[in-house]
């Protein structure tokens, strides 16, 4: 395999890796919120859990970056392309996008989150809006999984 | 203390908070037409208890079980406790001067030091087993009382060292509300020694003892407008962030005191916002503690006939 292979490969890693830290970052803060809303309130388990599994979203788009430039790469199918340097770095860079958006917004969504697990521990009726504070968020994590699929797309096979 | 565990502290004060007394409440509870009354007032919002004392007591006990349920290290709620421990030292000094057993001296058992600890070192005169910051105090405070029989110099010496530890206490929380805690209660005693003192013609040597330094207010200026009266303390006061205080001050001290802990809600209600910072547990442990404080108020003046209004005077306003 020469670098131009392992380059690409490691733009896919990133994408699943760091994105997928961010998540678990993320819905680990979560968790520690909705535990202790759940603590002492049980019957909002389902509001909490809503929204401790949103900053979960960006390790699956992390993953589907991974597939689609494993499987552009021809890796998935186990005949993986000979790529030049210059291609290899093209899949490292189409990834970042998704990499670090993915890891900055999970971070950031995760605050959100709680914040808003701490409105619904107040203000069960809330739940609806609470739920757009961290959504907002997504968006970006959103606009980096396009970025991320278009720029994958357009490297030569 | 790590993140995580603010996180998960602070939902849970969230929910908590649900359950503080609001003004309304205070306002329904000072209605009240009896004692009997307001405690079944009380025992809808879950205050249970027979009498007023074991209401209070059971309340003051609920927010340290709760708090001990959130943080492994209460060390870090020091700066609440340590008057605590500062009422037991007083109390174990006068128990010795008196000769009261051990059994018969009025403790609090929250407080950072164990009661019998301090009670045992006040009795054995060994002051190695209290915590540093107590030591030397109570060496001092134990000879004074017998050597002048003075049990108010014995407690200012014990006070003096009470502030002294807030203050170390406050900035070692590196937490604003704990800082801001431990400053607004240096200030506002100082400020009280300072008018109590004006009135009673004190020296300068009791002032320099009795009046701990702040980071708010300048010693040796309030000493010197001590010495002078306590309108000159006021003239000092208007130029300080108290100033809005002078007003409560020139009426009495309670209302001065009353303006002080309303000062303290204020500063801490932005913490209702804050999401994951130990802030909001330690603003719930004063809200309560607060509302405890009013409770108490509100009962003793329905036990003493001071009416509505004048109950209404004397009431601090709540965190939510």
């Amino acid at each position: 395999m020469g670098i131009g292979t392992a380059l690409a490969v490691a733009g896919a890693a990133c994408a699943a890796l760091f994105a997928g830290i961010g998540s678990a970052i993320g819905v680990g803060r979560g968790g520690q919120a909705a535990a202790g809303v759940v603590t002492d309130d049980p019957n909002k388990f389902s509001q909490v859990l809503i929204l401790q599994l949103l900053p979960g979203t960006q390790g699956i788009y992390g993953l589907l970056i991974a597939f689609i430039a494993l499987s552009r790469m021809g890796i998935m199918s186990g005949t993986p392309a000979e790529l030049s340097v210059g291609t290899g770095l093209m899949y490292l860079f189409a990834c970042a996008p998704m990499a670090f958006v993915g890891l900055v917004s999970a971070m950031q969504q995760a605050k959100a989150s709680v914040a808003s697990i701490g409105l619904v521990a107040k203000r069960p009726d809330q739940f609806g809006k609470s739920m757009i504070f961290p959504a907002m968020v997504e968006t970006y994590a959103i606009l980096a999984l396009l970025v991320s699929i278009l720029a994958i797309n357009g490297i030569p096979a | 203390m790590e993140d995580k565990q603010f996180i998960y502290a602070v939902a849970r004060v969230r929910h908590h908070e649900l359950s503080l007394l609001s003004d309304q409440f205070i306002d329904r509870l000072i209605h009240s037409e009896s004692v009997k009354a307001a405690l079944d007032t009380l025992n809808t919002q879950g205050w249970d208890g027979d009498d007023p004392d074991s209401i209070l007591n059971n309340q003051e006990n609920s927010i340290w079980d709760f708090v001990s349920e959130l943080v492994d290290d209460l060390s870090v709620f020091d700066v609440f406790l340590l008057k605590n421990d500062c009422h037991n030292l007083k109390a174990a000094i006068k128990s010795s001067y008196m000769g009261l057993k051990p059994e018969d001296t009025p403790v609090l058992d929250r407080a950072i030091t164990d009661p019998a600890t301090v009670i045992k070192a006040v009795s054995e005169k060994d002051f190695s087993r209290l915590p540093e910051s107590m030591q030397q105090s109570a060496a001092d405070a134990l000879e004074e009382i017998f050597r002048t029989h003075d049990g108010h110099m014995s407690d200012t010496i014990i006070d003096r060292a009470t502030l002294d530890a807030i203050r170390a206490a406050g900035k070692r929380s590196q937490t604003p509300v704990l800082s801001l805690y431990s400053e607004v209660t240096i200030a506002s005693s100082d400020i009280k020694i300072a008018v109590r003192g004006a009135d009673t013609k004190a020296s300068r040597e009791y002032f320099e003892l009795a009046i701990a330094p702040c980071d708010t207010l300048d010693k040796d200026e309030l000493v010197s407008a001590a010495l002078a009266g306590k309108d000159a303390v006021c003239e000092y006061l208007m130029r300080t962030k108290y100033a809005d205080g002078v007003p409560e001050l020139k009426k009495s001290i309670s209302a001065f005191e009353r303006w002080c802990d309303n000062l303290l809600i204020d500063y801490i209600k932005p913490q209702i916002h804050n999401p994951s910072t130990l802030g909001p547990v330690a603003a719930y442990i004063l809200a309560r503690q607060n509302e405890i404080k009013t409770v108490r108020i509100v009962i003793s003046g329905i036990e003493n006939n001071l009416g509505d209004e004048s109950i209404r005077e004397r009431v601090r306003a709540m965190y939510v």
